[in-house]
């Protein structure tokens, strides 16, 4: 069995002191902050990831929690569980989106243990990636995790300078639909980033996030019921599987006609592909199914993923369309009712 | 690596042991304390055989570092049952012949457990819901089901 490389591991009782930790073995030694560990620790005992110091969040207070502010933001702790963000009651009245995305993530065991914040920065996945030591051996290492091969190349496209690993987090699409903020703390200092520019379009290079920086909270703008955001889920299995296809679309009606929309595909690229250009052809007028279908042809021709996650690649370039359609009219108050077909899960 | 104190309970027992911090609380369980009801299938989170309750919640022990439990309750299979009268969902499991190879009832039986402490009536498709994390490869998916709806519904629920 694949047991966990000796590391060290600390255990810091605050934000300040958990920043401090990370520049200071940062500096000499391959660090990693873990919250959860549902994603890390798995990675460690394939050694995709090899870290010497392990600086464990669980017992930082001010990372966990969800409140409000006074200018009607929602701040969420970084190390709420994703079992905790699925059943608020707050998030689930004001983001159902983002409440019904964390609720989509894996299982019920692994959501009492992984974090909001562990799944927004959650490593970019790949079929030539997630693999153990020797499998990864044996067919050569990818750039990735290129181990000590200089001239490791990418396996799913051999002639491209760049690693394609796939952006696989459920949350991260709806964060950038409801333009979401993070704020990032190191003992420099500490930022807010907009979730869109949090993400990058490299398979290795995923985040914004310095090393020496901690996730520290998400913060949400505040929201009305002229709003609505929805979420939808292709996997393999109605539970437990990574998204092979996530649309996070957002509509926010005036009295009849749309008044603006936004369109989020997540694990389609290395980073969540922002299609809200898209979606605005919507705004101005009252949503029909031919507009919405539109944006979805449209997004269909756009999509273009490739063959290094769960199932054929053709298929799910073809599921963007149906989903994209299916998540624009649900969130535009549209009633698709010659659609009958189910969408995901039925408990999702 | 200096060796760390792990303090917690495990099934109401305080206990002391000293570890490696890199070792998982599966590892400790089994082989420090020598708790081995509880399973190691895959070690990724993916099978759920090594299910216990941390706090009451249930997790993959695989993927919690033993340290992660400090200062926490944690409960095994061999703490489900009371002394030796078996918990209603082992007794449950016994008579439906829930149990193939039985590798995987361990985990299955605890995920069982926090899923009836949260919601004690749950509807059928919410126990497969509650289950989902546990694998077993001899598909024996249906007479676990059964059982777990039969003590749902002898708790007062609609089974």
């Amino acid at each position: 069995m694949m047991r966990l490389s000796p590391f060290t591991y600390l255990a810091p009782r605050t934000l300040a002191e958990a920043a401090d930790l990370l520049a200071e073995h940062g500096r000499q030694t391959p660090t990693m902050v873990v919250a959860g560990g549902t994603d890390l620790f798995p990675n460690m005992k394939r050694r995709q990831q090899e870290p010497k110091v392990v600086i464990g969040l669980r017992g930082v207070p001010e990372l966990r929690g969800i409140s409000t502010d006074r200018d009607g933001w929602t701040l969420i702790g970084a190390t709420t569980t994703l079992a905790q963000a699925a059943r608020d009651p707050h998030l689930g009245q004001q983001y159902p989106a983002l409440a019904h995305a964390a609720h989509a993530v894996s299982t019920p065991h692994l959501r009492t243990t992984g974090t909001l914040g562990g799944n927004l920065c959650l490593d970019t996945r790949c079929n030539y990636y997630d693999q153990s030591y020797h499998w990864r051996k044996s067919v050569d290492f990818c750039m990735k995790r290129p181990e000590s091969n200089p001239a490791a190349i990418c396996w799913v496209a051999p002639g491209s300078p760049r690693c394609w690993a796939v952006s696989s987090s459920d949350c991260a699409p709806v964060a950038v639909a409801l333009r979401a903020r993070f704020r990032l703390v190191s003992a420099a200092g500490e930022r807010i980033v907009e979730a869109g520019d949090f993400f990058r379009d490299d398979g290795i290079e995923y985040l914004a996030r310095r090393p020496d920086e901690i996730l520290a909270q998400i913060l949400l703008p505040p929201t009305d019921r002229s709003w609505r955001t929805v979420y939808l889920k292709l996997r393999r299995r109605g539970s437990f599987d990574f998204p092979i296809l996530g649309v996070a679309a957002s509509v926010k009606r005036g009295n009849s006609t749309v008044e603006d929309a936004r369109l989020v595909l997540g694990a389609v690229g290395s980073a969540p592909v922002d299609a809200t250009e898209l979606a605005q052809s919507l705004i101005g007028a009252e949503p029909t199914t031919e507009a919405v279908d539109a944006v979805a042809a449209q997004a269909y021709r756009g999509a273009r993923p490739l063959d290094n996650t769960d199932l054929n690649y053709a298929w799910r370039k073809k599921m963007a369309r149906v989903y994209v359609r299916r998540a624009l009219a649900d969130a535009a108050r549209l009633d698709l009712h010659h659609d009958s077909g189910q969408v995901g899960a039925a408990l999702l | 690596m200096p060796r760390m104190i792990l303090a917690c309970t495990v099934n109401d027992e305080p206990v002391e042991a000293l570890i490696q911090p890199y070792q998982t609380l599966l590892d400790v369980l089994r082989d420090t304390i020598g708790l081995t009801g509880t399973k190691e299938g895959c070690g990724t989170g993916d099978c759920g055989a090594c299910t216990v309750h941390l706090d009451g919640q249930p997790v993959c022990s695989c993927l919690v570092l033993a340290m992660q439990a400090r200062g926490r309750a944690v409960r095994t299979i061999e703490g489900l049952a009371e002394g030796d009268a078996l918990h209603p969902l082992q007794d449950a499991f016994v008579r439906f012949g829930a149990a193939q190879c039985g590798f995987c009832i361990p985990g299955v039986l605890m995920s069982a457990a926090a899923l009836l402490a949260e919601n004690p009536s749950p509807t059928e498709e919410e126990i497969r819901y509650g289950i989902a994390g546990n694998l077993c490869r001899c598909t024996g998916y249906t007479k676990m089901v059964d059982a777990i709806s039969e003590v749902a519904g002898a708790a007062g629920g609609k089974a």
